[in-house]
């Protein structure tokens, strides 16, 4: 008893990793799942529903047909250019902790039978940040959709441009944009799949520039961080602000659509948009 | 012994006093002024031959840097201001007009900070809200219909960070900005003149050719966000200044802007004649050379410039996947 007394508060808001062990702590309703259960219900919370982050192997589970899934630009890796305190440290530390090379993976794969050219982030490394890579990444996924005339899907989570590299990742929203406008013009659908969080120059970018905008339920969007608007107005944030309900409220996503649901409804909006199913073997 | 940025502070305090006492009148006999005079030039030559980053923070905040009111007077003529983004409301943070450079009818569009806090309280110290990206949007699109250029000056600590703004989009705003310079068929000349506050400033900067004032500085994130967040200490600014890269000289080495403005030693605003007449050559020049292209071939070399920004390198082969933790 005393001992959940004296546990740092901290523990009851913190929601990037699950606990390691057996069970995991909903750290929205605070109720102990059993960790297996939770993989089973695509870590979305049982009792309250609240949906865990994803990291970008788990999103690709989830969206991309199993063995369909071809990756592109896998050995594009950051550098330093500014020479930016603890940043090469920091890189070198999220490459072995995930084994991943940066915060983007892309490729093409099947959606429920549907190719399409995908991106997922990864907030799990440096918080999903777009630097150069990431940018570059992107941008070429973009290009090789039009040349390959088929649609693109990204599912964003990234807290916004890579501080550590400074003004260059700044122009990676002036690069992924131009990009995006290639796309746009040879006529082929973007569908931007908004997952939490989504903020700052990434939302500012891509990701608000699809033809239909996906949110999963409870997810961050938005471009200045809540603390800032707090700093700047002087006054506390209603309740709810920045989710996707809020962005469907005022007009910024179509549609909220629960992760047990996404594979299908993307697959049925591209079939929808006239992108062709293709069949095994083709 | 002080240290050599102890000694460097010491004179700086005391250029600014001096010029605080000779922009007053000090009302000393006309020898001592012209002696105090020499002092402060000689102390501004001697600080401003190798200014640090914050040094040049500074200049690019100064109250009395000359600001889009001074530029639209000096470089331009029949100068038209259009508002309102047609969907919600005006704003006064974004300028949006039509008018004459050089005697040529151009689209202008640019942050605008005020002289003073009552100007700046109406123009939201340029800080935009979504209205104002969607009303340069617009103008930029009649820019293209009548085959005018556009201009753009680039003045912002950042776009607005409010919960009006995020409720109107300010994301999708500054995103449609974007694709919008990215792809629009006029050819765009951009300068940034003061402060280039992250996506807020490159909303309007994506251009053919960008300029930057020698003073002025560009970077993804403010001196004191970025110290917040590295150090937890937003009074490490002139080490996150420094850290940042955020100078004209050094975003030119970038490739992130094309040619560096040169501006009176010490700052704009210790001559702003001179600053705006360095700027009206640079843009003039600039323009010529872009409306010299073809307009598909100058939507190519600037798809190609942004296209290029970044910098990385590529892993080499590994015979086995990495595996985590071992």
């Amino acid at each position: 008893m005393l001992n959940w007394l004296r546990r740092p508060k901290y523990e009851s808001v913190e929601r990037r990793d699950l606990p390691a062990g057996l069970w995991a702590k909903c750290p929205r309703c605070a109720q102990l799942v059993y960790r297996k259960e939770l993989e089973r219900n695509l870590k979305v919370c049982p009792k309250c529903g609240y949906h865990h982050r994803l990291s970008g192997p788990e999103r690709l589970r989830l969206l991309v047909d199993d063995g369909t899934f071809e990756e592109w630009d896998a050995d594009l890796r950051s550098e330093d250019p500014l020479g930016f305190p603890g940043y090469a440290e920091r890189y070198r530390e999220a490459v072995e902790r995930t084994g991943r090379g940066e915060a983007v993976l892309t490729g093409r794969g099947r959606i429920a039978g549907v190719p399409a050219a995908v991106g997922v982030m990864d907030f799990d490394f440096l918080g999903g940040s777009m630097g150069s890579v990431v940018g570059e990444k992107v941008a070429r996924l973009f290009e090789r959709a039009v040349q390959l005339g088929l649609p693109v899907v990204t599912c964003s989570a990234s807290g916004g441009a890579r501080m550590q590299e400074g003004v260059l990742s700044l122009m990676q929203l002036a690069k992924t944009t131009a990009a995006v406008g290639r796309l746009h013009d040879a006529g082929l659908p973007f569908v931007s799949v908004l997952c939490d969080p989504t903020t700052g120059g990434t939302t500012a970018s891509f990701a608000m520039l699809g033809d239909v905008h996906v949110a999963e339920p409870g997810a961050l969007i938005g471009f200045a961080g809540a603390r800032v608007i707090e700093q700047t107005i002087r006054q506390k944030l209603p309740e709810g602000f920045q989710s996707a309900e809020f962005l469907l409220q005022h007009g910024m996503v179509d549609l909220i659509v629960p992760r047990a649901e996404l594979k299908d409804t993307v697959a049925r909006l591209l079939r929808l948009l006239r992108c062709p199913e293709e069949a095994d073997g083709a | 012994m002080r240290s050599a940025p102890e000694e460097r502070a010491e004179r700086e305090r005391e250029l600014e006093r001096l010029e605080q006492e000779l922009a007053r009148g000090t009302g000393a006999a006309e020898e001592l002024q012209e002696v105090l005079r020499a002092r402060a030039e000689a102390l501004r030559e001697e600080l401003w031959r190798d200014p640090t980053p914050w040094q040049i923070v500074q200049a690019a905040r100064h109250p009395q840097r000359p600001k889009l009111a001074d530029y639209l007077q000096r470089l331009f003529t029949d100068v038209v201001e259009l508002h309102g983004d047609r969907l919600f409301a005006d704003d006064p943070a974004l300028f949006c007009g039509l008018g004459r450079f050089l005697g040529e009818p151009v689209a202008i569009v640019g942050h605008y900070k005020g002289k003073d806090t009552r100007e700046n309280l109406h123009r939201r110290w340029g800080m935009p809200n979504p209205e104002g990206y969607r009303k340069a949007v617009r103008v930029m699109r009649l820019a293209e219909k009548r085959g005018l250029p556009v201009i753009a000056l680039v003045d912002t600590p950042a776009a607005y960070p409010g919960i009006e703004a995020e409720e109107r989009g300010q994301a999708e705003a500054i995103a449609r900005s974007l694709l919008t310079m990215a792809q629009l068929r006029s050819p765009t000349v951009v300068a940034i003149t003061g402060e280039g506050g992250s996506g807020g400033a490159l909303a309007i900067a994506v251009g053919d050719r960008v300029l930057m004032m020698q003073y002025a500085i560009y970077s993804v994130i403010s001196p004191e966000g970025c110290a917040a967040i590295l150090w937890r200490d937003a009074a490490r600014k002139e080490e996150a200044a420094a850290a940042l890269k955020l100078t004209a000289r050094d975003l030119y080495a970038f490739g992130v802007v094309d040619e560096v403005v040169p501006e009176p030693l010490g700052g704009a605003h210790l001559d702003p004649d001179a600053a705006c007449s360095a700027l009206r050559d640079a843009l003039s020049r600039a323009l010529a050379e872009v409306q010299a292209l073809a307009a598909e071939e100058r939507l190519a070399r600037r798809y190609d410039k942004y296209r290029r920004m970044g910098r990385f390198g590529v892993a080499a082969p590994s015979p086995e996947p990495h595996t985590p933790g071992v």
